[in-house]
């Protein structure tokens, strides 16, 4: 065990945690953050995206002792009143279904705008690849990161 | 206006608040933790009044509509409340929906399954609310000393026309609530619905957009530790002998215990292949993990180890065979298919595969000496209640169970064997816990849909009339064929026989079960022998659809060949079937299962050799739409499941163990796949509705195939399309 401090959505914590474990279980068993979701635990889903420093990461394989001192936000920390472009599109293409997969496709496509603030079908395709909807939400989540896009240039 | 009965036991008029003179009441902290919406905040009411079972409505007219059945994606949290407060006559934005707990006596039917909640609920939640409604006009004629005749509702208030007199709901909620229950109440006309039929946002979206703990997976509670599970790896096998000294020993790792949830009372829902179980118990999920890679487990042979190469030979040696009983029989088809002139036969197959639910399976689960609390994902809340009072020893009025939101269901929670689990593990450890499965324990522990075969065979005349047809259908744990469907009754000679290969991999429902394998088979077995007669695959179609409808060939055909037709047609129209685009191909498929009919066109490119879907139009015949927004969020998700299991997914069995195990070698659709656009129209007849939730994932796959065909000149006979290893980093 060893103590990491953290910044998450701003606010810091300190956990004491095995340096191996994965971030995904520091948020949601530790600091008890579970808006983060275990879908598949080995990078292949997208349910457990959060940011370090912005850019999009798979926190099921990201251990603690990796995330140094990168600033980490979670689904919960996105914004303050739910207000995010991407979150509001979601509302308005009344996305979700089941739901369990949405905040990592968020996540996913926040960090996308954050690097690419107009992009193509293609290059939507291509970044959301790895975020997994067993519901079948996909046509709603493009047209959702489409608004969103809009609204933000 | 019609007047119906009201039909509720005394029971359901039973206040919420002294309810626990029948069962249990939930004590979770868990359930109201979550933060109140902006909405919920609003204006919190002084007092509420319960009504019914279903409502209650607070001083200041604020109502609470209670949601029935499990939520599983299909968005009856928002659907079945809608209902609800059309009847009862209020704006949509002063009502607060909560989730209700199990309580079947208030609730009757509290299942998520068969796509049938809202087809079942219709008539109970339209009388929740339209009894509601004359409770609270009864108690305002009293105060105002007028007939009830005389008075109007509209959002929330009442009218009197005469005297200019208004009250609001919530100024006579408390008199309502000490009425007697009428007799009869009138329900409103259909064509003055104002809610149903309108679109209405997802009522947890606001929720699941900022991350608030919804699912069960999710709960959280004081003592809480976290169980794991270790099964058998292979289906066949048992446990032989348990060394844990070395996982005991691990960080945060409370205990090792082998548990057997083998229920001795056992209800439908209890299909599992596993029961002798070990269960690991610590602090956290990661530490209960890494515990449970340090268990010492030796198996052994219990049963026969299967695979699916061995699998695909018994179905080819079933469908070799005649059965000794026909499943349906109309006139002669043996001397219907001497005497075609052109006979057709083809063989369709598809594999075993998972469900695959996002979030995977878990329950929480507080077991004390005489009484238990259990909280989770599961579309059976009745059947667990009585699994789990067998399995305890308890009495099930002593049993308490809540629905969390449920990250999918797809038929995989109908068996709530992992919530027996976890009250099993609770019990024996005497603490409260959540139980979750890893990806891979969830993959390699299912109620898998089975595999299947089946061999179409057509007979044409020599004017390509179709004179014959036999279907022979081959699966594990049952045939995928229905006997009675289309084009049952539009063929004079016709035969049908069912073979059943036993198994000891546990099979289950997977939405729309065996429809979303012989739709498949069937759309697909059409296309060709229209192409052989022919005839434009939609007017062929047609063609059977009059048959059926003008002289149906015996009296068990289980559709309506006018609705068929209809969506048939419609989809036509609105895709403008018959015009060429170069370079786009073309399919079609209709399909009718949980009683609603759905035809679909799809237009596929090909690009870099592989099929890319570009739009798929959809029509609908599901009675009335409650919300739109949302049936089309169902339609469109059936498609794209439909289109991604039919070309990419696939679990294969090598001596009773599964091949894949997570999504690194199961390949589920991901977003480059899914269809740039769905186009989807539903037809306006008014008829009460129907299921919504599976009916547009069967025909899709037999669209998609038969554009492919034309695409590349090949037929597709055997799921998936694709079957390139390459997999998705
Ligand atoms: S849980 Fe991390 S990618 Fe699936
Ligand atoms: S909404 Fe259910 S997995 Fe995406």
């Amino acid at each position: 065990m060893a103590i990491f401090n953290l910044t998450i959505n701003g606010e810091k914590h300190q956990v004491d945690v095995a340096p191996e474990t994965p971030m995904l279980w520091v948020l949601r068993d530790h600091v008890k953050l579970v808006g983060t979701k275990f879908g598949c635990g080995i990078g292949q889903c997208g349910a457990c995206t959060i940011h370090l420093d912005g850019v999009a990461a798979r926190s099921c394989s990201m251990p603690i002792s990796g995330v140094a001192d990168q600033k980490i936000t979670t689904i919960e920390g996105l914004s303050k009143k739910a207000d995010h472009p991407l979150q509001e599109a979601w509302i308005e293409h009344d996305v979700p279904q089941c739901g369990y997969c949405q905040a990592g496709q968020i996540m996913n496509a926040a960090s996308l705008l954050e690097s690419n603030p107009n992009p193509t079908d293609a290059e939507i395709d291509a970044a959301m690849n790895g975020n997994i909807c067993r519901c079948g939400t996909y046509v709603r989540i493009k047209a959702a990161i489409k608004t969103a896009a809009a609204k933000m240039s | 206006m019609t007047l119906i009965r009201t039909t509720y036991n005394r029971r359901s008029f039973l206040k919420a608040s002294t309810a626990a003179g029948g069962g249990m009441v939930l004590g979770f902290s868990w359930l109201a933790s979550c933060t109140p919406t902006e909405a919920e905040i609003k204006s919190m009411p002084e007092a509420w009044f319960d009504i019914n079972a279903f409502l209650k409505i607070g001083d200041n007219g604020i109502v609470t509509i209670m949601s029935p059945n499990p939520e599983i994606g299909q968005n009856v949290k928002t659907s079945m409340p809608m209902i609800i407060a059309e009847e009862l006559d209020v704006s949509w934005d002063d009502v607060i929906v909560e989730q209700a707990p199990l309580d079947t006596q208030k609730y009757k039917r509290q299942l998520a399954g068969g796509s049938q909640s809202i087809r079942q609920g219709w008539q109970s939640l339209r009388m929740a609310g339209a009894t509601a409604r004359r409770m609270l006009l009864e108690a305002a004629a009293k105060q105002w000393e007028v007939s009830v005749d005389e008075l109007t509702t509209s959002e929330g208030v009442i009218k009197h026309e005469a005297s200019g007199q208004s009250i609001g709901y919530g100024e006579v909620a408390s008199a309502a609530a000490g009425l007697e229950v009428p007799e009869e109440v009138p329900l409103k006309d259909p064509k003055d619905f104002k809610i149903i039929g309108t679109d209405r946002k997802n009522v947890d979206g606001p929720k699941i957009v900022t991350g608030e703990p919804l699912f069960g997976i999710d709960v959280q509670e004081e003592g809480m530790l976290i169980a794991m599970i270790e099964h058998p790896p292979a289906f066949g096998m048992k446990m032989k002998s348990l060394d844990a000294s070395a996982a005991k020993g691990m960080p945060g790792i409370k205990d090792v215990i082998t548990v057997n949830t083998a229920v001795e009372d056992r209800q439908w829902s209890d299909t599992n292949a596993f029961t002798e179980l070990v269960a690991v118990v610590g602090n956290t999920t990661w530490e209960v993990m890494q515990a449970k890679k340090a268990l010492k487990i030796e198996w052994e042979t219990d049963t026969a180890a299967e695979s699916t190469d061995g699998h695909d030979k018994e179905l080819d040696r079933l469908l070799g065979q005649a059965t000794k009983k026909a499943a349906r029989k109309d006139g002669n088809p043996d001397a219907a298919f001497k005497n075609a002139a052109q006979v057709i036969e083809r063989t369709y197959a598809a594999p075993f595969l998972a469900h695959n639910t996002m979030e995977p399976m878990n329950f929480f689960a507080n077991v004390k000496e005489d009484s238990a609390e259990l909280l989770g994902p599961i579309q059976t809340p009745e059947f667990l209640s009585k699994s789990v009072s067998s399995i305890l020893g308890i009495d099930e009025e002593k049993i308490a169970i809540g629905m969390t939101r449920m990250g999918g269901g797809f038929g995989r929670r109908l068996y709530g064997h992992f919530g027996v689990e976890a009250a099993v593990i609770s019990q024996k450890v005497k603490a409260p816990v959540k139980l979750v499965y890893t990806r891979e324990d969830d993959m390699t522990q299912g109620t898998y849909r089975p595999d299947y075969k089946v061999t179409y065979r057509a007979a044409l005349d020599a004017d390509n009339n179709l004179i014959g047809f036999h279907i022979r259908g081959a699966g594990t744990n049952g045939s995928p064929v229905f006997a009675n469907r289309y084009p049952a009754g539009a063929v004079e000679n016709y035969l049908v026989e069912n073979h059943n290969k036993e198994s000891n991999i546990s099979t289950g429902a997977w939405r729309a079960p065996r429809s979303n394998f012989i739709a498949f088979a069937e759309q697909s077995f059409l296309d060709e022998v229209a192409e052989a007669a022919g005839k434009d695959p939609i007017e062929f179609r047609l063609e059977l659809f009059d048959k059926a409808a003008d002289k149906p060939v015996g009296e068990r055909n289980d559709y309506d060949a006018a609705r068929y037709a209809g969506v048939l047609k419609l989809v036509k129209e609105k895709s403008g079937w018959g015009k060429e685009t170069s370079g786009v191909f073309r399919g079609v498929s209709a399909y009718f299962c949980h009683n609603s009919y759905v035809a679909q066109v799809v237009d596929v490119v090909m690009e870099n050799n592989a099929p890319k879907v570009q739009k798929v139009w959809c029509a609908v015949d599901c009675g009335i739409v409650v919300n739109p927004m949302a049936a089309l969020n169902q339609i469109e998700g059936g498609i794209v499941d439909g289109i991604g299991h039919a070309m990419y997914s696939a679990l294969s069995f090598k001596d009773g163990q599964p091949e894949q195990n997570n999504f690194h070698t199961y390949r589920l659709i991901r977003h480059p796949e899914a269809p740039l656009s769905i186009e989807t129209h539903f037809v306006d007849n008014g008829i009460d509705p129907t299921g919504l939730g599976e009916p547009s994932l069967p025909p899709i796959a037999a669209a998609l195939a038969n554009a492919i065909s034309k695409a590349t000149g090949e037929r597709l006979y055997q799921q998936p399309f694709i079957t390139d290893k390459a997999m998705l980093g």
